[in-house]
C-alpha cells in the first residue's frame, strides 16, 4: 500500500499498489523525484493499485512535469485510463506566458529594473503634476470641465465633516502638550507658561501638522480608493475615451476643496489644542481661564499663526495630489486599491514631513 | 492608400506588456457599416486590441487609420476629436456612479454641443428609451441590474451619434435573454444608424447573430489565424482550431 520506485539500466519505474487514496507521503514522493536524476526514462506500474484520488493524480503529475523539465522520456501507458487522462489533462493547460518575467535576476539586472521602475513613476508623476497644473489654469480661466455638484460634494467632505475628528484630536494634542509640558515647568514655577508653550507650539506647526496628517488618513485615502475604483470600474476609461479631462473631472473638485479647507481646518486645529492646553492648565495647574488667556495672546505672533496656515494650505495640495495620483494610477484588481490608498496616505505624509523641514530650514534662513 | 468604404485599418500592429508579446503583425480592415467581431480564448489580447483601437493603450508598432486618419500617432487633440465619432460600450457599462443614467447620458452632449438643457433633456430621455430604459432616467447605476447597466451605457455610447461603436464583451455576465436582446440592439443600431460596430467577444451565440465580418486571434500563434465571416469560417475553416472554437469545442 505505497508508492515505490525501481530505478533500473536508467529506467525509473514508479510502482503503485494498493490504496492511494489522500496520498501525502512527501519523503517518498521526495526520493521519487531525487531518482529523476539518474534517469532517461520515466514508467509506471500500477498493476496493483486499486483505488486513488486526485493526490495520487497531483503527486505523478509532480513527478511527470520533474521528467519533462529534465527531458526524460516518459510512458504513463500502463495508469489506468481515468487517472491518465486527469494526468494528461492537468498537462495539457499551460496558460503560463512564455516570457522573460520569472527568470531570476542577476543583481545589476535588478539594479537596472528598479531603476527603470523609479524613472517611470517620476515622469508618471511629471505627467500627472503637468496635466494638473493645466487643469488648475484651464479652471482660473474659466474653461475646465468642474461639475459644481461634485465640487460641493467634496468641499463638504473634506470641510465640516472632518471638523469632528480634527477637534478631537487636536484637542488631544493640546492637551498632551501642556501636560508633558507641565511636569518640567512645574518644577521651576514656570507653569504659567504652559499657555505660551501650547499657542506656539500650535499655531506654528502642530495644528497644521495635526490636520495634515488626520486629512491624509482621512481625505487622501478617500480620493485613492474612489478613484482608483473608478479605475478598477472602467469609469476612467470612459472619462478618456469621451475626451473629458481626467483631471479636470476627478483631481481639480478634489484639490480645490482641499486648498480652500486645509487653512480652515488648521486654524481650527490651532484653536482646538488652545483649548485642550487650558483645559489641563486650569484643571491641573491652578491657572485661572484670564490668565491662561493673557499669556496665549501674549505667546500669540501673526508670523508662526501665518506659517502654520500656509503649511495647512501646502498640506492640502500633497494631500490631494498623492490622492489622486494612485487613484488614477490604481491597477484593474481590489488589491490596487488597496495598494493604492496605502501609497497615497504613506507618500502623502513623508512628503509632508519632509516639506516641513525643507520648508522650516528655509524660513529659519530667512529669520521668520 | 486606404480604400473609401474602410473606416478602420490596422496594419503590423503589435499588442505587448513588457517583453509579453500578445500579438503580433494584426493587419485587418473594418469596412463601413459592418458589424466586426474580434474574437479568441480568454487571454489572448482581445480587450488590448480595443484598448489601442481607442487610444487607451499607446501603439508600440503598427499603424491605425480611422476614417482615413493615421490615429496611432495622432497627438491628443487629433485623437479627441477622433474619439467624438466613436462610442464605446465596456464589459461593466463604466457608467459614472455618481451619476444617475440622465445625468450620465447627458455628459458628452454638455461636453461637446451647444444644445440647450430641454434639446438635451430630450435626446437624454430618447436615447434611453431606444435602449429600453425608459423612465429610469433619475435612477443611479447602483440601483439597476447589470444588463440594464449596460444598456445604460449604450445610451452614453450613442449619445453623440457616433460613426463607430465599439463593444468590449457585451453578453458577459448576462443571462441569454438580456445576452439576445442585446443582440438585437446592436443589429438594430447597424441597420438604422448605419453605425460600424466593432464587437469583442467569445459568445458563440453573439458572433453567429451578429457577425458580418470577423478575426480570430490565436494565442499560439499570436496572431490573425482566420478572417471572414463567421458562418463561413464554421462552414470552411482554414484551421482546427478556428473550427474547435466556432464548433464550441465540439468539434
Amino acid at each position: 500500500m505505497a508508492l515505490d520506485f525501481l530505478l533500473k539500466q536508467n529506467i525509473l519505474t514508479v510502482v503503485a499498489d494498493g490504496d492511494l487514496r489522500d496520498y501525502d507521503n512527501q519523503e517518498q514522493l521526495k526520493a521519487v523525484l531525487q531518482s529523476l536524476k539518474k534517469a532517461d526514462k520515466l514508467c509506471f506500474n500500477a498493476e496493483n493499485l486499486q483505488k486513488w484520488d486526485s493526490s495520487l493524480a497531483a503527486a505523478f503529475y509532480q513527478i511527470i512535469i520533474k521528467a519533462k523539465q529534465k527531458n526524460i522520456k516518459i510512458d504513463t501507458s500502463a495508469l489506468p485510463d481515468d487517472l491518465q487522462n486527469l494526468v494528461a489533462l492537468a498537462l495539457a493547460v499551460d496558460r503560463k506566458p512564455k516570457s522573460n518575467d520569472n527568470k531570476k535576476l542577476s543583481f545589476l539586472e535588478n539594479l537596472g529594473e528598479s531603476g527603470l521602475q523609479i524613472f517611470d513613476g517620476v515622469k508618471k508623476s511629471w505627467a500627472f503634476l503637468a496635466d494638473t497644473t493645466k487643469s488648475l489654469g484651464r479652471f482660473f480661466t474659466g474653461r475646465a470641465v468642474l461639475r459644481r455638484v461634485d465640487f460641493e460634494f467634496a468641499l463638504a467632505d473634506c470641510g465640516y465633516k472632518a471638523v469632528g475628528i480634527v477637534s478631537l484630536v487636536s484637542f488631544m494634542v493640546g492637551l498632551i502638550l501642556a501636560f508633558v509640558g507641565a511636569l518640567q515647568l512645574k518644577m521651576f514655577g514656570a507653569q504659567i507658561y504652559i499657555a505660551s508653550l501650547v499657542a506656539i507650539g500650535m499655531t506654528r506647526i502642530m495644528g497644521a501638522i495635526m490636520a495634515g496628517i488626520i486629512m491624509a488618513g482621512r481625505t487622501g485615502a478617500s480620493y485613492a480608493a474612489t478613484i482608483g475604483t473608478m479605475q478598477v470600474n472602467e469609469e476612467v476609461d470612459a472619462l478618456k475615451t469621451l475626451g473629458l479631462p481626467v483631471t479636470d473631472f476627478l483631481v481639480l473638485p478634489r484639490m480645490l476643496s482641499l486648498i480652500i479647507t486645509m487653512p480652515f481646518l488648521t486654524m481650527w486645529a490651532d484653536i482646538m489644542g488652545m483649548i485642550g492646553g487650558a483645559t489641563v492648565a486650569i484643571l491641573m495647574l491652578d491657572i485661572s481661564a484670564p490668565q491662561y488667556w493673557i499669556y496665549s495672546l501674549k505667546a500669540f505672533q501673526l508670523a508662526n499663526f501665518l506659517v502654520g496656515i500656509f503649511h495647512g494650505f501646502m498640506y492640502g495640495i500633497i494631500i490631494s495630489c498623492c490622492g489622486c495620483y494612485y487613484g488614477i494610477n490604481c491597477g484593474r484588481n481590489a488589491d490596487s486599491v488597496g495598494w493604492a490608498t496605502t501609497k497615497a496616505v504613506v507618500s502623502s505624509i513623508v512628503i509632508m514631513i519632509v516639506a516641513t523641514g525643507i520648508l522650516t530650514s528655509i524660513l529659519e534662513a530667512l529669520g521668520i | 492608400m486606404i480604400k473609401d468604404n474602410v473606416k478602420i485599418k490596422a496594419e503590423g500592429l503589435n499588442i505587448a506588456y513588457g517583453s509579453n508579446v500578445l500579438m503580433h503583425n494584426l493587419n485587418f480592415e473594418i469596412k463601413n457599416g459592418d458589424i466586426f467581431i474580434i474574437m479568441g480564448g480568454s487571454g489572448c489580447g482581445k480587450s488590448s486590441l480595443l484598448r489601442l483601437l481607442t487610444g487607451l493603450k499607446s501603439v508600440d508598432e503598427g499603424k491605425i487609420w480611422i476614417n482615413g486618419v493615421r490615429f496611432d500617432n495622432a497627438d491628443d487633440q487629433q485623437k479627441k476629436k477622433i474619439m467624438q465619432n466613436c462610442g464605446i460600450l465596456y464589459q461593466s457599462g463604466a457608467l459614472f456612479s455618481s451619476m444617475t443614467l440622465a445625468e450620465n447620458v447627458a455628459l458628452p452632449l454638455q461636453q461637446y454641443t451647444n444644445y440647450s438643457d430641454a434639446l438635451i433633456s430630450d435626446l437624454v430621455a430618447f436615447k434611453l428609451a431606444l435602449v429600453g430604459l425608459k423612465g429610469y432616467e433619475d435612477f443611479y447605476p447602483a440601483e439597476i441590474s447589470g444588463g440594464m447597466k449596460k444598456r445604460a451605457g449604450l445610451a452614453r455610447a450613442l449619445a453623440l451619434d457616433p460613426d463607430i461603436l465599439y463593444f468590449d464583451e457585451p453578453s458577459a455576465g448576462l443571462d441569454p435573454v438580456s445576452s439576445k436582446l442585446l443582440d438585437d440592439l446592436i443589429l438594430e443600431i447597424n441597420k438604422s444608424l448605419g453605425t460600424t460596430i466593432v464587437v469583442i467577444t467569445h459568445e458563440l451565440s453573439s458572433i453567429f447573430a451578429i457577425g458580418k465580418d470577423a478575426i480570430f486571434l490565436d494565442a499560439e500563434t499570436k496572431t490573425i489565424s482566420a478572417q471572414g465571416n463567421p458562418k463561413e469560417l464554421l462552414k470552411n475553416p482554414p484551421n482546427q482550431k478556428v473550427l474547435h472554437f466556432l464548433s464550441g469545442g465540439k468539434k
